[in-house]
């Protein structure tokens, strides 16, 4: 009989081998997308129709080289999720960074400056809400045109409430609290109360949102992808290889399973990084 | 009195809300690129042709004004004309909304009856390994979207192990003339109970899928809310009457644990609906999700706003029942 719940160590064993294990793929995947151009085994734009549909390594008819097989256009697998890495990570940094910024942002003006500002932040959340997001995001990328920039910009424009949500109410309970009045007595300005006293205490909040916001942005990309309206269709991105792959799964399974496996791995990763986070700064856990 | 209000004042929002949406997508639309009525004439046409069709869309007024013009008809019931089907546009949406609200239920009760079963039986474990194992699952559940357990599904389900379909709603040579859109209700009702079972092995990967996270919602909140109410002196007493740990649970515990989790669920639900835009183009099933992402790939505006809008007016429903039922159920609010 193992407590999981009440063993305060057991609880921060897990999640401190949860943190290491998502770091340690995360960091993997900086380094080969970093790195992508250099130890990529082939051109991932390389078409050969020779070489379509080889299988992976193990399995009888492979090629030498083609580590995980190739496409119905015989370009490589492996190298094509390697260079797909960079544009999944960099959608992620990016559209994750100014995503937190712009959301959280709203969020800490209404809440801790309520009145008027709160009521118009919080009715466009309300409407935001009410769009389904994925058929939102695929009306923004038709409106602003396929690119990465469009996918970051729809990101943002999709996802800030996640942000503004959580801070605003955060925000306003920070506001209610002693330590704010007594800054405001000692003659500090609102915005100053907000900046120099609300902001440190909602960083945490805002650091795990960030992570998981990562998370999400890798799937929105691939998403996209999947329905043809991400980058263009050469470029590698594991959407795009995961929509071919599903349409030819019946002939090629390893198209799908290893874009699939690498995408599942960093959503995972990520979320599990927020999560771990999120306890590690818990102070009931800590 | 008070519920009155309450109601009162969410309706007034949900419009207000609601015309937020319409507004919102008409005007982002209209910015996109590309005439729609160049793309569906033959590639012979005259400019005389396409100016005779922007017209008979209204295309060629100002933004404003057709925008009235389109308020007015949705007001009266007229949601526009499709402009790649040339049918009424309220008919199409209609004519797909049983598939994408069948596919929502089914995987709302899978949800229910997953979490339900994961919370219990975690709670009838507390403190052993079993509730352990919830919970890296519920984890697992909650960390992944459903997009990727879709194509897990697609995997396991329809190629290494194939025993179900990972495309479409029937199997076409078993299609009936079906009268409503609800294969799934009137094939029963029909006593069709092959045609059922088919389109039940068509739908339970998209609509597992869609429930997984949901479950995991719904197994770790209700686990927590048992675990606490467990935790009071009315449980305690009736397990010193002797009642056994299953009726504790079943019985007592239950009915005081579900209020917060009941609300959750309703705003899950809405996302849940969501996500059936991006499983039903995975899964190729023929609903509201996969017109809607045709309609934007052909850019067929009345189309789009169209359907936008019922989804914002089914979200914005669910959301308005949950708050009333909440009032509803909670005594402080009710005598306000």
């Amino acid at each position: 009989m193992v407590d999981l719940t009440d063993g305060r160590g057991r609880v921060r064993r897990r999640a401190g081998v949860r943190l290491w294990l998502s770091g340690l793929w995360l960091g993997l995947l900086v380094v080969v997308a970093l790195l992508a151009p250099w130890i990529a085994p082939k051109d991932p734009l390389a078409q050969d129709l020779f070489l379509g549909r080889l299988p992976p390594f193990w399995v009888a008819g492979s090629e030498p080289g083609y580590w995980l097989g190739t496409d119905s256009l015989g370009r490589d697998v492996l190298s094509r999720i390697m260079h797909g890495a960079r544009i999944a990570l960099l959608v992620a940094l990016i559209a994750g960074t100014v995503t937190g910024l712009l959301g959280a942002t709203l969020g800490l003006l209404a809440g801790f400056l309520r009145g008027w500002v709160d009521v118009v932040i919080s009715r466009m959340i309300d409407i935001w809400m009410a769009f389904p997001p994925v058929l939102f995001s695929i009306l923004l990328i038709a409106v602003l045109g396929p690119g990465l920039t469009s996918i970051i910009i729809a990101i943002v424009v999709i996802d800030w409430t996640r942000f503004a949500r959580v801070i605003r109410a955060e925000a306003m309970a920070q506001g209610a609290m002693d330590y704010v009045a007594s800054s405001r007595v000692a003659g500090r300005g609102r915005l100053g109360t907000m900046v120099e006293e609300i902001l440190p205490n909602v960083l945490p909040t805002i650091v795990v949102l960030l992570t998981l916001e990562m998370g999400i942005a890798v799937i929105v990309e691939a998403i996209l992808s999947f329905v043809n309206l991400s980058i263009s269709t050469d470029d590698p991105t594991w959407g795009g290889m995961i929509a071919e792959g599903r349409s030819a799964i019946h002939q090629s399974w390893w198209v799908l399973v290893f874009p699939l496996a690498t995408l599942f791995l960093t959503v995972l990763s990520f979320s599990q990084l927020g999560e771990g986070l999120k306890d590690r700064f818990d102070p009931v856990l800590r | 009195m008070q519920l009155l209000r309450t109601f009162l004042m969410r309706l007034a929002t949900t419009a207000v809300t609601l015309a937020g949406v319409a507004i919102i997508v008409f005007f982002v639309i209209r910015v996109v690129p590309g005439n729609p009525i160049a793309m569906m004439l033959p590639p012979g046409a005259t400019e005389a042709d396409v100016a005779r069709l922007t017209a008979l869309y209204g295309l060629d007024k100002s933004i404003p004004s057709q925008f009235l013009i389109w308020v007015q008809g949705v007001l009266g019931g007229d949601f526009g004309t499709s402009i790649t089907t040339r049918q009424p546009v309220l008919d199409l949406v209609l004519g797909r909304l049983p598939a994408t609200l069948e596919l929502s239920i089914m995987a709302l009760v899978i949800a229910v009856i997953l979490g339900g079963a994961a919370a219990l039986i975690g709670t009838r474990g507390r403190g052993t390994r079993r509730e352990g194992a919830i919970d890296v699952a519920n984890g697992m559940a909650l960390s992944v979207p459903d997009f990727l357990w879709g194509l897990i599904l697609i995997l396991l389900f329809g190629v290494l192990w194939p025993v179900f379909h990972i495309s479409g709603r029937v199997t076409p040579s078993l299609e009936l003339p079906f009268t409503t859109g609800f294969y799934l209700f009137e094939s029963l009702a029909r006593l069709r109970f092959d045609l059922w079972l088919d389109i039940v092995s068509h739908m339970l990967l998209p609509a597992l899928a869609l429930c997984i996270p949901l479950a995991a919602i719904i197994g770790q909140l209700l686990k927590q809310s048992l675990k606490e109410t467990m935790h009071l002196d009315y449980v305690t007493l009736s397990r010193t009457k002797g009642y056994g740990e299953n009726h504790v649970i079943l019985r007592e515990a239950l009915p005081n644990a579900v209020l917060p989790t009941l609300t959750l669920v309703g705003v899950q639900f809405t996302f849940l609906i969501g996500g059936t835009v991006i499983i039903e183009r995975l899964f190729s099933y023929e609903g509201l999700g996969n017109l809607a992402i045709d309609a934007v790939i052909n850019r067929d505006l009345p189309l789009i706003q169209g359907i936008v809008l019922l989804f914002a007016a089914i979200f914005t429903g669910v959301n308005l029942l949950v708050d009333l039922t909440y009032a509803a159920l909670n005594p402080r609010l009710r005598h306000g």
